[in-house]
């Protein structure tokens, strides 16, 4: 009888990187040698398993078992009892997400589940493999539009029927933004991934581009063939090492297998798509800041209007998309925008990838439909507060988010109902906060940051930013604070209104909610 | 490595001057980028100097003054800041003897701050030469200047 073949899949990313997963790896690979079970076992590498596990970890397949915060030792047991005998290690692996959500008092079988559409082979396929991505059915969407005809009108419409919003922070329908563009008539356009992420508390981008690099360059061939561009950029921030050297990768494979280049499988279309690194900018997640480093100049937003749909980079129409909308495209377009519609809510459609950080058990990313609640995210999928303390705060959606305290748990996560609170639902990242924060250092440490990052093109911004971060400073616990906090408030006001682009618009979430929320620390 | 043959890599178009840039700096000594160098760049993507200065002095990786071969930036963004990113920034303080973007004498390490790694679920964090160290504490952050000063003698 021929002996299946096990694959072992080991996570390797910033998270197991800090752990030491190198050192890790290289001994796991002695051993496999040292025992002569290369021919029965295959190791290779993956990306981030989220909220599932800590520290350097392992999948296990076939049955998918999952071994979690691993120490060398712990090998030899992985080999001796899974790997040769069939029998998985117990204590080594992860306390289940179920038993996680029953602790809390949620029913596992009600509580929403993880569906994994942006994340579906992240955790699964090795990243610098075009043939494994293929294998799990990707660049199937390109391959529709070769065999079945599909015409950009059809690939438009398909998406707005689908009701994708840009998963950014904005929350504009995708669809209509392609559409926009569709419609110009120029010689020249141009699809722009925006993977700039910098807003604090993010991690998203970069694992979706670290765990499944090909699914953002199918993403931008069908964006590309949709609106009639011929020329796509991914724009990575120059911190982002290792995203940078699998994105690099996965395009020159792409170009290989005559999925970028000319004439992509026969279809008389002609794609390509350049990588360019960022320079340490916030404001460039912002997208005509991103399109004027594109460009070669500092990082200064633009005036709006024109909207880059219409002039974008060398005032040509462009496409500008978040790493996770496009992540989302090529899922649409094999299963259908009704397909898409049976995730998340009416109005937002799909799942979200939150980014679970703080002083929460389980730190990682995780995507859950849109319309899930913070209750269910903090307390079920992330296990809840670290060393049992008290919930004080939730920072939602980045830096420029609102902060809420503990009555916001049940509110749906998606565009519209986050907003009617007052905040945004942004980048998604989930910023847990437990009652050892004291909230004016913290306040103070967030106008640090936009102080820090305003560019300083427009008066508003880089003035209030600044006065923001020198009027915090005055508070105190005994002082008259009311009419520092009327100034502050009265200022992001004024920066809301006159601010050119969200740097400086959005510090009025992060003020105005902390001194709303938690105005009993400023008394 | 001579600045014209790293130019020669890029076409003159403007779009590629932060890219070039990015090459300069990483392949001179002291991690900076040099007025003689700035110069030529400018010239071969028909600027002026200080346009080109302009755009430098924007962006936070890049750097007109000499650093050292190990450029630490400690992130200092709200995750990282709950987390006690401050006390780290202390203790590379005392350790290396130096302020804020200092370099040592020895040219070994310059101490920067830098704004979210997007390593938030490790922190507090930095980086060290875009490589993330996280989970920091004062152990960890001994360790990782003495790994360093011990790569530098060839160990």
């Amino acid at each position: 009888m021929k002996k299946e073949i096990k694959k072992i899949l080991i996570s390797v990313e910033d998270k197991t990187i800090i752990e030491g997963v190198a050192e890790f790896e290289k001994i796991f690979k002695e051993k496999i040698k040292n025992k002569e079970l290369e021919k029965s076992v295959k190791l290779s590498r993956t990306g981030t398993f989220g909220v599932n596990t800590k520290g350097i970890s392992i999948v296990i397949y076939p049955g998918g078992v999952l071994y979690s915060d691993l120490k060398i030792h712990d090998i030899d047991k992985i080999l001796n009892q899974h790997i040769l005998k069939g029998i998985p290690v117990q204590e080594l692996m992860p306390e289940p997400i179920s038993e996680r959500l029953s602790e809390h008092g949620f029913n596992p079988e009600e509580a929403k589940n993880e569906n994994r559409i942006v994340l579906s082979n992240v955790g699964k396929i090795n990243p610098e493999s075009i043939d494994e991505y293929i294998t799990s059915g990707g660049y199937n969407a390109v391959k529709a539009i070769a065999e079945e005809g599909l015409e950009p009108k059809d690939i438009i419409d398909i998406i707005k029927e689908s009701g994708l919003r840009g998963r950014g922070g904005a929350g504009f329908p995708t669809g209509l933004k392609w559409e926009i563009t569709a419609k110009e008539s120029s010689d020249e356009k141009y699809i722009i991934c925006n993977a700039d992420e910098g807003e604090p508390g993010t991690s998203k981008d970069r694992l979706i581009l670290e765990g499944d690099p090909h699914r953002i360059i199918e993403g931008m061939i069908i964006a590309g063939y949709a609106v009639g561009a011929e020329k796509g950029y991914v724009y990575i921030r120059g911190e982002y090492k290792i995203s940078v050297e699998r994105v690099v990768k996965a395009i020159k494979d792409a170009y290989k297998k005559e999925l970028l280049g000319k004439d992509i499988l026969g279809t008389g279309f002609t794609f390509d798509i350049e990588l360019k690194k960022g320079a340490g900018a916030y404001v460039c997640g912002e997208e005509t800041a991103l399109i004027e480093s594109i460009e070669g100049k500092r990082g200064n937003p633009r005036i709006k209007p024109p909207y880059p749909g219409e002039k974008g980079l060398h005032n040509k129409p462009t496409v500008v998309n978040n790493v996770e909308t496009l992540a989302n495209i090529a899922p649409i377009i094999v299963n259908g925008s009704k397909w898409f519609h049976s995730f998340g809510t009416e109005d937002c459609p799909g799942t979200k990838v939150f980014t679970l950080v703080g002083d929460i058990k389980y730190p990682g990313i995780i995507e859950l439909p849109m319309g899930v609640t913070l209750r269910e995210i903090v307390f079920g999928f992330g296990g809840g507060i670290k060393a049992d303390r008290g919930l004080k705060a939730i920072h939602l959606g980045g830096s420029s988010g609102a902060v809420f305290d503990k009555s916001f748990l049940d509110v749906p996560l998606d565009f519209d109902s986050v907003k009617k609170q007052g905040g945004l639902l942004g980048s998604g990242s989930v910023l847990v906060i437990d009652n050892e924060t004291d909230m004016r250092n913290y306040l103070e440490n967030v106008l640090l940051f936009f102080k820090h990052e305003s560019c300083g093109q427009c008066i508003p911004c880089r003035i209030g930013t600044a006065r923001l971060y020198d009027l915090v400073k005055k508070l105190d616990k005994n002082g008259q604070n009311d009419v520092i906090i009327s100034n502050m408030e009265h200022l992001t006001d004024v920066m809301f209104k006159s601010s050119l682009c969200p740097l400086g618009q959005s510090l009025i979430y992060p003020v105005k909610s902390i001194f709303k929320n938690f105005g009993n620390e400023f008394k | 490595m001579n600045v014209d043959k790293i130019l020669k890599r890029y076409n003159s178009d403007r779009e590629n001057l932060i890219q070039a840039l990015h090459d300069i700096q990483d392949n001179t000594e002291g991690n900076y980028l040099r007025t003689g160098d700035l110069k030529k760049a400018a010239d071969y993507f028909h600027m002026s100097l200080s346009e080109i200065n302009g755009v430098v002095e924007f962006y936070s990786m890049f750097s007109k003054k000499p650093r050292g071969k190990y450029i630490i930036r400690v992130c200092q963004s709200p995750p990282c800041y709950i987390k006690g990113a401050f006390n780290v920034l202390g203790e590379l303080k005392n350790l290396l003897g130096i302020d804020l973007n200092d370099t040592t004498k020895d040219k070994l390490f310059t101490l920067e701050t830098t704004s979210c790694l997007g390593a938030c679920d490790e922190a507090p964090v930095m980086s060290v030469n875009n490589i993330i160290y996280g989970k920091l504490n004062t152990e960890k952050i001994k360790n990782i200047i003495k790994h360093y000063r011990e790569e530098k003698r060839g160990k």
